[in-house]
């Protein structure tokens, strides 16, 4: 079972447009989806995981015809109801009381230092199991082992693939538990590299890789294959 | 093992207005009437993304790295302790990686689950790179991705795609154009593209 947000090496898709010059905002309501979901976000009642996995749990149909900000929009709703901030009837427009402003929430001077100071999720961890040159299989299928259809960050197209360890990044936060509120869990992360005609059967060009960043549990030793 | 528990939040979206200005406008409401959001925190987020923040920061690494051998060693040897020192991370960057493009390797960044992307060294990402086709395609078939922008690349350079599934946040460092011998730090930056950070485009003589 995969969700519709894992989509590396679809097809079907038409070519890109780069949209030379284009505008930093197409319409106001955008300004104030980046900037509402932004100051959401630094009330700090959920991670960044729960909300990647909250917009990837979008339905398939919702995902695929909404642009990126109403996928935003419809996020900040969704997670707002699911951490108990908000009522359905208050999204379904029923009268709300003015509260005072909750002492966590994001004020105007705080703004600049949050934003350059970001959260990062880097931790103290084990040592590394892996070591630059290693080679190692991905775990297959692609699937969060905590939770039934959670959140993970190793795409489909890159499960049950061997690669070669690149660099190592340190211990950083697990978005599979992290996502559902069971712990930072903190593993050894890696940029492993993968033969593009190994992920797709034949390469654009011999030699051409995708590079992945992959945590320790997703991986395990494999005999290299060349 | 239990079952992903937010199953039933997964449509609260559909309480809203169906039009996207009017949902903003309405959570907005909702969220700042509760207390949860500061509009005025809003309008700040939005002068820091509009006002301090863009493609000019990355350019100016690149035309650092371009031109001081020890900066360029620097930003290899340690990229995020480098740039934190020019209080240059932040959030959506804040753990950083340069890849260094050469003759035999270019090298292209993508997000193919969500859409991660360096913001505090270019800014907010432009449409195309959080596009479906972008983040489907460029895996697969990078130099088809790569011709839509109009860059062939050589015969004998290989493309590595760098695919962003952590928060580790991936800037490309371009090979320096002939015809910048000698060019200041501001001259060199105007030649750095936005583009040619992620990989889908190579530094251009300014215009």
């Amino acid at each position: 079972m995969t969700r519709v947000h894992d989509m590396g090496g679809r097809y079907g898709d038409g070519p890109v447009d780069p949209a030379p010059g284009e505008p930093l905002f197409h319409a106001p309501w955008q300004r104030r989806a980046m900037a509402l979901t932004l100051a959401f976000g630094a009330l700090g009642r959920f991670s960044i995981d729960s909300s990647r996995f909250t917009r990837e749990s979008l339905a398939p149909r919702d995902y695929s015809r909404f642009s990126y900000y109403e996928k935003w929009i419809a996020a900040v709703a969704n997670l707002a109801l699911a951490c108990g901030l908000v009522t359905r009837e208050e999204l379904a427009g029923a009268p709300v009381a003015e509260a005072p402003l909750d002492p966590k929430a994001l004020r105007p001077a705080a703004v600049e230092p949050a934003l350059r100071r970001g959260s990062p999720s880097l931790r103290d961890g084990a040592a590394p199991r892996f070591a630059p040159g290693d080679a190692i299989r991905t775990r297959l299928p692609a699937r969060n082992t905590l939770v039934e259809g959670g959140h993970t960050r190793l795409p489909a197209y890159a499960a049950g693939h061997t690669g070669r360890i690149l660099r190592r990044h340190g211990a950083h936060v697990l978005p599979d538990s992290n996502a559902h509120r069971l712990g930072e869990a903190p593993e050894p992360l890696y940029a492993v590299a993968f033969d593009a005609a190994d992920l797709w059967g034949a390469a654009e060009r011999a030699g051409d890789e995708v590079i992945l960043d992959l945590w320790e549990s997703y991986l395990s030793p494999a005999e290299a294959t060349t | 093992m239990p079952h992903d528990s937010h199953d039933h939040d997964h449509d609260a979206h559909a309480l809203l207005p169906p039009d996207p200005a009017l949902w903003v406008k309405a959570l907005e409401t909702l969220l700042s009437r509760k207390g949860y959001v500061d509009p005025a925190a809003m309008d700040a987020i939005l002068e820091f993304y509009e006002e301090k923040i863009g493609p000019r920061i990355g350019a100016r690494v690149v035309a650092r790295a371009w031109s001081d051998p020890d900066y360029r060693a620097a930003l290899q040897a340690d990229p995020t302790a480098t740039l934190a020192a020019d209080g240059l991370l932040g959030r959506q960057g804040e753990h950083v990686v340069v890849v260094e493009n050469t003759p035999e390797v270019h090298n292209v960044v993508v997000c193919t689950l969500c859409s991660c992307y360096p913001w505090p060294l270019l800014g907010i990402p432009p449409s195309w790179y959080k596009s479906d086709a972008y983040r489907a395609r460029v895996v697969r078939e990078p130099r088809k991705v790569l011709a839509e922008f109009g860059l062939e690349l050589p015969e004998g350079q290989s493309v590595r795609v760098w695919d962003s599934t952590a928060e580790i946040r991936y800037l490309v460092l371009p090979m320096r154009p002939s015809g910048t011998e000698g060019l200041g730090a501001e001259a060199l930056a105007a030649w750095v593209t936005r583009n040619s950070m992620i990989g889908t485009g190579l530094p251009e003589r300014p215009a």
